[in-house]
């Protein structure tokens, strides 16, 4: 137990010593944003390697792209340099990295991190050296807002949480016509809880009525009993925000019971394990909401899909690709409108954005720096994601 | 009323795998006294190896599941000879924490070998059709997992009580030294249970892959905790206790969940033990032994 606090302390030290040192070298160094050479350098505070090193890979390989598209022309002429770190899927390191970044590397404005909390570890610091932080990927209500306030430095490329509840809602609603449902989640899970909120809100505003609410805890394996329950109310649909490795399971033992009605959760759900855990059949009249599909007919994503295709030798770009690009495609885009590489003109650029064109859909932001787009919704048919509608908020 | 079948049906399918399980820990406590942590883990493996049976081997359910059972059962022997044998004298406690220090081995060898992810059993392994009984859904699978659980613990009841192997164990597990005054090899007898507990393991594991999907290295920690629950709550040692523990605690579990507390699922099965040990601590089947002081 001494042992543990001892250890403790000396990390908080060691972390309190991270940020002194970050601040004193980057106000020595004027706030960083040099743009030597007619060069804009921009940081990738990414997860390369470690638990989630798939996201974070993704993200690259979509920053690359967008790159290398900018910087035929550059913008205003300046070429954009990204200097990369692998945070190694840990907030730690993360913070180590938005320490370099900023004090050694003297970017403009940092991409990163893949998830929420990895971002979550660096908002300090970029507060406090005000610099843009931008995650493409971390969706948690409370990246860009602490306490009630706005992080005012940090920004994301994607919709947030409760969001996706919101468009499920409006599609059982609408498009489904579904009149009552039943609701399945996570009691564990932020994720799970504000997803199940948002929709219970948009579903009962449509006319709806939820009828029946059971919860599981993730790692659990059976849900007969509950599934059993739901069945016994006999909604027209039947909500499941959660993550793939349970809801496979779920859908599965949810047909077995004989539920046959739509089934529908969100990006969660978007892993090639679930097709394995459920089955192709089980799978059949569910849905998905997520930032993006492939399979979108939208013009601008079909031209995203070809330039992926013809770098990463046939690669289908799956939404982090798509979110990583975009989010090299939202930062050009401030960069350009502030005519300039300083930080605090950027970060006044990047709050302004409205309009703005990109794969996963037309960005504004709200008043928390949380964009408004549209999100798609994919159907799964024989195991395979297919693009449904996009439903704009 | 159908409802309440369905779940009635729900709960027997869980049981009948909880029952497999605390059948091997019942088996072995009452051989050795020893409470066998390992032996979710033994689950855990056998599932594995039902697993790789199936997708690399391309077998069917029933020759994965004896292939699964005859792996688990020299597994089982193998713990037994390495890590239990030489503590055999030494006290309770050291056998136990020997116990729980051989489940983390397992758990974490197994991560260290294949890493973390889940695994999924292929869903067309039995091509069960399920049937309609008044109104209530039964899946094909239900109706084999308990078909095959049964047929296992009247096979063990035979074997324990109408073959010479049987016998030895029933004689080592009343007086070890006596036994052995009687010309019992008391060592091959005592593996000889902990081949068939673990065997029994394993047959739970794969059946439990089948019917639940999911599949890795720490899925044997929880059902573990909840054998060995329903082997207190039949009576630790008494093998019939075992089993109608084990349907006892699916029922009670399923039940629970059907009234709206799934969330409480789990700490109604531990408030079940601690009851079950403030009142009846010999379990449902047990005889109240008093010790002569």
């Amino acid at each position: 137990m001494r042992k543990r606090k001892l250890a403790g302390i000396f990390m908080s030290l060691m972390v309190a010593a991270g940020v002194i040192a970050g601040c004193s070298e980057s106000s020595s160094g004027g706030g960083g944003g040099s743009d030597k050479g007619g060069e804009i350098k921009i940081g990738a505070n990414l997860e390369l390697s470690g638990g989630v090193a798939s996201y974070g890979q993704s993200i690259k390989e979509g920053i690359d792209l967008a790159l290398d598209e900018i910087n035929k022309d550059g913008i205003d002429g300046k070429k954009v340099k990204l200097v990369t770190f692998d945070n190694k899927s840990e907030a730690p390191e993360a913070i180590n990295g938005a320490t370099k970044l900023i004090s050694q590397d003297k970017v403009s404005a940092i991409i990163g991190s893949a998830t929420s909390g990895n971002t979550k570890a660096q908002v300090e610091i970029a507060q406090s050296n005000n610099i843009p932080l931008l995650t493409p990927t971390g969706t948690a209500a409370d990246v860009t807002v602490k306490g009630g306030k706005l992080n005012d430095y940090v920004f994301r490329t994607c919709f947030i949480d409760p969001f996706q509840g919101t468009v499920a809602a409006q599609f059982a609603a609408k498009d489904l016509k579904v009149k009552t449902a039943a609701i399945f989640i996570d009691s564990s899970s932020d994720y799970s809880k504000g997803l199940a909120d948002s929709f219970k809100e948009k579903f009962a505003k449509e006319g709806g009525k939820i009828i029946s609410e059971e919860a599981y805890v993730a790692k659990d394996t059976d849900f007969h009993s509950q599934l059993t329950n739901i069945k016994g109310k006999n909604p027209d649909f039947v909500f499941i925000p959660g993550y793939y490795e349970e809801v496979g399971l779920i859908v599965k033992q949810a047909r077995e019971v004989g539920i046959t009605v739509p089934l529908m959760g969100a990006d969660g759900w978007d892993s090639p394990t679930l097709v394995d855990l459920a089955g192709k059949d089980a799978l059949n009249n569910t849905f998905i909401t997520n930032h993006y599909s492939s399979g979108d007919d939208d013009a601008k994503v079909q031209e995203f899909v070809k330039a992926f295709k013809a770098k990463y030798k046939d690669k289908s770009p799956d939404a982090f690709n798509a979110l990583g690009y975009d989010s090299a495609y939202f930062l050009a885009d401030a960069i350009k409108r502030a005519g300039s590489s300083d930080p605090k003109k950027i970060q006044k650029a990047l709050a302004e954005t409205d309009g703005l064109e990109l794969i996963t859909g037309v960005m504004k932001l709200d008043k928390n720096h949380n964009p408004i787009k549209a999100a798609v919704i994919l159907e799964y048919k024989n195991g395979e994601q297919q693009f449904k509608t996009k439903v704009n908020p | 009323m159908e409802q309440f079948i369905q779940q009635l049906v729900n709960g027997i399918s869980l049981g009948s795998i909880y029952a497999l399980i605390a059948l091997g820990y019942t088996m072995v406590y009452g051989i050795v006294k020893l409470i066998n942590f390992a032996h979710g883990d033994v689950f855990m493996v056998g599932a594995f190896i039902g697993f790789y049976s199936i997708t690399f081997l391309h077998l069917g359910f029933f020759p994965a599941l004896l292939i699964s059972m005859a792996a688990c059962a020299l597994f089982g022997v193998l713990i037994e000879r390495i890590a239990y044998k030489p503590l055999r004298n030494a006290t309770r406690i050291a056998a136990l924490i020997t116990a729980i220090g051989v489940s983390l081995f397992i758990e974490y060898g197994t991560i260290y070998i294949r890493g973390a992810q889940p695994e999924a059993y292929p869903n067309n392994v039995v091509p069960l059709k399920s049937i309609e009984l008044f109104g209530v859904k039964i899946s094909g699978q239900s109706i084999l997992i308990l078909a095959v659980s049964i047929f296992l613990m009247i096979v063990l009841q035979f074997v324990v009580h109408k073959t010479k192997i049987g016998k030895a164990m029933r004689a080592v597990s009343h007086d070890q030294d006596a036994a052995k005054l009687m010309g019992i090899n008391v060592n091959n007898t005592i593996s000889a249970t902990f081949a068939i507990g673990s065997a029994l393991a394993g047959a739970a594991g794969v059946i439990f892959g089948m019917y639940y999907t999911k599949i890795e290295p720490l899925m044997g920690i929880i059902p573990g905790l909840k054998a060995f629950v329903a082997a207190v709550l039949g009576g630790i040692g008494i093998i019939p206790g075992a089993m109608v523990g084990g349907l006892l605690l699916g029922v009670i579990e399923a039940l629970v969940s059907a009234l709206g507390g799934s969330l409480w699922r789990d700490a109604v099965a531990f408030i079940v033990l601690i009851l079950i040990l403030i009142f009846r601590p010999a379990g449902l089947f047990g005889k109240n032994v008093r010790e002569k002081v």
